[in-house]
């Protein structure tokens, strides 16, 4: 099953207007993840941080804002954290290299 | 986008030949980025590079300014003693105020990101070190012909 939203080339929420608890549960599961709180936690953090610097965060940051350290959240979003965040929580690709 | 399922998975083998602060961190922020963005990354500490990793030398590494024509200082003054610490000093506050991590943290946050960190056999026994004097987070020591054997398929990076 597809999730019926528009994505850009790579992936990443076209509209920001678009993004819903809802829809981030169902990408989150086309993508092999079920969320939990803990999944919560890290991409309520991402979100907040982009919506205050209008800049989409790398791990680093969102590790901190969320307390979560950098090997929980590898294993909460396997295979490459920092894309997979961004896509869930419908914020752009990050801008940052940390 | 793979077209098949048979298509292999990007791997990144960085090769680390330098032992100054900032020859450093290029090796380090590229593995890192290749594991935020899901593709295996192992790193292989050679020569000066295994200062990176050096349990003594990893929070004492130091810019190189002499010789190098990017230096904002001219060289007669690069050369003086104390200049390059001065000037190490300064870069490190910066690199804090833009939250870019010491090495030695930036070597365990790849060690959790699962990056693989691996030092160089023969310039162990050139320096006179063994595996105990790595940090770590060094997970063996391994000849180039076994870092070659392990990225195969990989993209490889000498810096």
């Amino acid at each position: 099953m597809t999730v019926a939203v528009q994505t850009d080339a790579e992936g990443y929420l076209a509209n920001k207007d678009d993004w819903s608890e809802e829809l981030a549960n169902e990408l989150a599961k086309e993508l092999g993840i079920e969320l939990s709180d803990d999944h919560w936690k890290v991409l309520n953090a991402a979100r907040a941080i982009e919506s205050e610097s209008g800049a989409s965060p790398g791990l680093r940051k969102v590790s901190k804002r969320s307390e979560t350290p950098i090997k929980a959240i590898y294993k909460l979003f396997p295979d490459g954290p920092a894309k997979l965040i961004a896509k869930i929580a419908g914020i752009p690709k990050p801008k940052s290299c940390l | 986008m793979t077209n098949s399922g048979t298509e292999k998975k990007r791997s990144l083998s960085v090769i680390c030949s330098k032992g100054s602060f900032d020859m450093a961190y290029p090796g380090l922020i590229l593995a890192n980025a290749a594991r935020m963005a899901g593709v295996d990354a192992r790193l292989f500490f050679t020569f000066w590079g295994l200062d990176i990793v050096n349990k003594k030398k990893i929070d004492h590494l130091h810019l190189n300014l002499v010789g190098n024509p990017s230096a904002p200082i001219p060289a007669m003054i690069a050369g003086l003693p104390g200049v390059e610490a001065l000037a190490t000093a300064q870069m490190r506050k910066e690199m804090e105020r833009l939250d870019i991590p010491p090495i030695r943290e930036f070597v365990e946050m790849l060690d959790d990101a699962g990056a693989d960190l691996y030092g160089c056999q023969m310039a162990l026994d050139m320096f006179k070190l063994t595996k105990d004097d790595l940090v770590p987070q060094v997970k063996d020591v391994l000849t180039a012909m076994d870092f070659m054997d392990m990225s195969e398929g990989a993209q490889i990076i000498f810096i």
